[in-house]
C-alpha cells in the first residue's frame, strides 16, 4: 500500500473520505453521519501513514499493526478508508446497508478483507485490543494494537474493566484513540452522563495520556508516534473532534449521530432533499476549514 | 373464519389497514401507566427516542432516569429501585438487554423476585439496514429459560399497549419485546389480552398456525389465502410465551393434528421451542417452525429480509402445505 508522507496528500485524502461518507450515506438513506465525518482525519492518518505492515497484501502478515474499531456505527469512514487503500473496489461503497451487500450496517469480520473484528455493541473493542496486545507480549511480537473508541462508549463499565486490565499488566504496544466529539444519541455527552475528567481517569489506571486536535493530521500522526515510543505503559490519545466535521449544518449537533444527509430536519440544515448536495458542496467550498492548513 | 371473540378490526385483511409500529403502543402505554401509578419509573440507556420512552420523559421528567450507555448498570439500578417499591421499566435494544445484562437479569432480577419490567426494543429481523448486530433473534430464548420470568410478545401496537399495562399489574420480573417497523394494527381495544392466555383469532381444523409478534398478521393473510386450496387454518395469537397457554395449544394439537409456529426469532428456544416442549408431553403432532434457522441476519429492507429468511406469507404457506403432508392419519 502506498504510504502518504506529504501532509497535503493526507489532507486531500481526508476530504476524499468525507466525500465518500456523504455519498455512501445519501445512497443508503440511513446510517451514522456525525462520528464518521469527524473521524476522517484520524482515519486518513491511520490508514495512509501510521499503520505499519498494513494493507490488502498484509492481511495475514503476523507483523501487521492491528486496528480494532470499537464504535462500529462509525463504519462508513472505515469502509471508505479500506476502499481507498485497496481492500475492495471503491464502487462497492455505494452498496452500504443494502440487501446482499458485503458492507453491512455495522462492521462484520469476514465480510470484506481487513476488518479485524465485528463491532456494534459498544464497549467491547478495548477488551479485544487488550487480548491482541497481550498475545503480542506472549509471542514477543512487535506489532502495535490500535483501538478507536467513541466517547459515548466510555459509559460502558466494560471499557473500564479493559482500562484497568491494560494498566495492571502495563500492556505495551497498545494505543487507544478516543473520538472526543462530545455527542452521543440522547444529547451532549456531559448532559447524558459525565465522562470527564477522561485524562485523569486513564492516568489513575496507569495509562499515559496525550491530548490532540483530532482534525490536525500532523498532530495525530505525532501523537501516534509518541505513543509507540512509550513502551512501559498503554497510551490513550484523546482526539478532540467536532461532531459532523466538514458539513456546516451538522457540526456540533448530536441529532446527526444516527442520521444520513437527507435524514433529519434541523434549524441549520436545508430541506432534506437538498442536504446531500449541500453537504458535498460545503466540503468543497469549505476546504480550507476542514483542511486545517492554518493551524499547522 | 375470524372468531367473534378476537374482535379484530373489520378491515384487518385490507391493504389499507393502518400500519403502526409496536413501539408506538409501548410509548403510549407507558404514559398511561405513569398517569395511573406514581410508582412507575422509566430508565433508558441513551436511546430515548428510538425506544419510545421519550413521551414518558416529556410528561414525567422526574420519574425518568437516563443511565447513559450502561445496560448492566441500568438493570441493577432498576432492581434497587424496585426493592424500594418503585415499578421500574427499563428499555433499550433487545440485543443489549437481555443481551448485555443477562447475568444481572438472572440473579439480581429473577432470583431476587424483583418487580422489574424489561422492555426489549428493535426486536426481530425487521430492524432492517442496521444489520445482524442490531437484530434481536435470541431474546425470547434468553429470557424464557429464566425461572420466575414472565415473557410476552405482542402482535401489534394496541396489544403492546396492553402488554405494558399487564406487565405493571403483576408483581415480578417481566420481559417483553417490541419492534421498530410499522406493522399492521389489526387488533382493537376489545381484543382480549391476558397473561397466560392465547387467543384463537381464526377458526380452522386442518392446521393451526400459532404465532407471536407482528408475524401473526401474516399468518392471518395466509389462512385466508389457503381457503382457496381447501385448507382450513386455525390462527392462534400466543403473546404469552411464558406462562404458555397449554390448554389452547393442546386443543389445537388434538383438533388440527398439525402445527406451524411463527416468530421473528431463532427457531430454537422461542415460541416454537416452547410449543414443541409442551406438546411433546401432552399430544405430540408434526410441527413446522417459521423463524430464523440458526443464522445471523444482515442489512436490508424488512420485506427483503423476511423473504430471504423465510418469514413471509409465501414461506408460511409452504410450511402449512408441508406440515399437512406430514400429518398422521
Ligand atoms: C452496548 C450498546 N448499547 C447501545 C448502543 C446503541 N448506540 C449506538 S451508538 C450509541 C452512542 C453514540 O455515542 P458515541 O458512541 O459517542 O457516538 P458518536 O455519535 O459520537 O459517533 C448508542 C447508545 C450500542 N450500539 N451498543
Ligand atoms: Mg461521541
Amino acid at each position: 500500500m502506498k504510504r502518504l508522507t506529504e501532509l497535503k496528500d493526507l489532507r486531500r485524502m481526508a476530504s476524499t473520505l468525507r466525500q465518500d461518507v456523504i455519498e455512501m450515506l445519501v445512497e443508503a438513506k440511513s446510517g451514522h453521519a456525525a462520528g464518521a465525518l469527524d473521524l476522517a482525519d484520524i482515519a486518513a492518518a491511520l490508514y495512509f501513514n501510521v499503520l505499519e505492515n498494513f494493507g490488502p497484501q498484509e492481511i495475514t502478515n503476523p507483523d501487521r499493526d492491528r486496528l480494532y474499531i470499537s464504535c462500529g456505527h462509525t463504519n462508513p469512514i472505515w469502509y471508505a478508508a479500506m476502499a481507498r487503500s485497496g481492500f475492495f473496489p471503491v464502487e462497492e461503497l455505494k452498496t452500504l446497508r443494502k440487501f446482499g451487500s458485503r458492507l453491512q450496517g455495522h462492521l462484520e469480520r469476514g465480510s470484506v478483507p481487513g476488518i479485524e473484528s465485528s463491532a456494534a455493541s459498544l464497549g467491547q473493542g478495548l477488551s479485544i485490543s487488550c487480548g491482541s496486545a497481550y498475545a503480542a507480549f506472549i509471542d514477543q511480537q512487535r506489532y502495535q494494537t490500535y483501538c478507536v473508541l467513541s466517547d459515548g462508549e466510555l459509559d460502558e463499565g466494560s471499557v473500564w474493566e479493559a482500562v484497568g486490565f491494560a494498566g495492571h499488566y502495563r500492556l505495551q504496544h497498545l494505543t487507544a484513540i478516543i473520538d472526543r466529539n462530545n455527542i452521543q444519541i440522547d444529547g451532549f455527552t456531559e448532559d447524558v452522563m459525565t465522562k470527564e475528567p477522561i485524562d485523569q481517569k486513564f492516568e489513575a489506571f496507569g495509562w499515559h495520556v496525550i491530548d490532540v486536535d483530532g482534525h490536525n493530521i500532523e498532530h495525530v500522526i505525532d501523537a501516534c508516534r509518541e505513543a509507540k515510543a512509550i513502551i512501559e505503559k498503554p497510551v490513550c490519545i484523546i482526539a478532540h473532534t467536532i461532531a459532523g466535521k466538514g458539513v456546516d449544518y451538522m457540526e456540533f449537533d448530536y441529532r446527526w449521530h444516527g442520521a444520513p444527509p437527507g435524514g433529519a430536519e434541523t434549524e441549520r440544515a436545508p430541506k432534506p432533499e437538498e442536504q446531500g448536495k449541500a453537504a458535498l458542496k460545503q466540503l468543497r467550498t469549505l476546504h480550507g476549514k476542514i483542511d486545517n492548513s492554518d493551524c499547522c | 373464519m375470524v372468531t367473534k371473540e378476537a374482535k379484530l378490526k373489520k378491515n384487518y385483511l385490507d391493504k389499507d389497514v393502518e400500519m403502526i409500529s409496536t413501539r408506538e403502543g409501548f410509548g403510549q402505554g407507558l404514559v398511561e401507566l405513569g398517569e395511573k401509578n406514581e410508582q412507575i419509573v422509566v430508565l433508558c440507556a441513551d436511546l430515548t427516542d428510538s425506544t419510545k420512552t421519550s413521551p414518558f420523559r416529556e410528561r414525567f421528567p422526574e420519574r425518568f432516569i437516563q443511565v447513559g450507555i450502561a445496560e448492566q448498570n441500568m438493570a441493577n439500578i432498576a432492581v434497587g429501585l424496585s426493592l424500594q417499591g418503585k415499578i421500574p421499566f427499563l428499555a433499550t435494544y433487545a440485543v443489549f438487554s437481555p443481551g448485555r445484562n443477562w447475568d444481572q437479569i438472572r440473579i439480581s432480577g429473577c432470583y431476587n423476585r424483583a418487580n422489574v419490567k424489561y422492555a426489549g426494543a428493535h426486536s426481530g429481523l425487521s430492524v432492517g439496514p442496521d444489520g445482524a448486530t442490531h437484530q434481536a433473534l435470541e431474546d425470547i430464548a434468553l429470557t424464557r429459560v429464566l425461572p420466575r420470568m414472565t415473557v410476552l410478545v405482542p402482535c401489534d401496537a394496541e396489544e403492546t399497549r396492553k402488554v405494558t399495562h399487564a406487565a405493571a399489574d403483576i408483581n415480578g420480573p417481566v420481559y417483553f419485546r417490541y419492534a421498530r417497523a410499522a406493522t399492521a394494527a389489526f387488533t382493537t381495544a376489545q381484543t382480549p389480552f391476558k397473561i397466560g392466555r392465547a387467543q384463537v383469532f381464526r377458526d380452522g381444523d386442518d392446521v393451526a398456525i400459532i404465532g407471536a409478534g407482528p408475524i401473526v398478521h401474516t399468518a392471518l393473510v395466509v389462512a385466508d389465502r389457503l381457503v382457496e386450496k381447501n385448507i382450513s387454518c386455525r390462527v392462534i395469537n400466543s403473546p404469552s410465551i411464558k406462562p404458555l397457554d397449554g390448554e389452547t395449544i393442546e386443543r389445537a394439537a388434538r383438533e388440527c393434528k398439525a402445527l406451524v409456529t411463527c416468530e421473528e426469532h431463532q427457531v430454537t428456544g422461542g415460541l416454537g421451542g416452547a410449543i414443541a416442549e409442551y406438546t411433546s408431553k401432552t399430544f405430540p403432532v408434526p410441527i413446522n417452525f417459521i423463524g430464523m434457522q440458526d443464522s445471523f441476519g444482515e442489512s436490508g429492507q424488512p420485506n427483503e429480509l423476511l423473504k430471504k429468511y423465510k418469514m413471509d406469507a409465501e414461506a408460511i404457506e409452504a410450511a402449512v402445505l408441508a406440515v399437512v403432508k406430514r400429518k398422521r392419519t
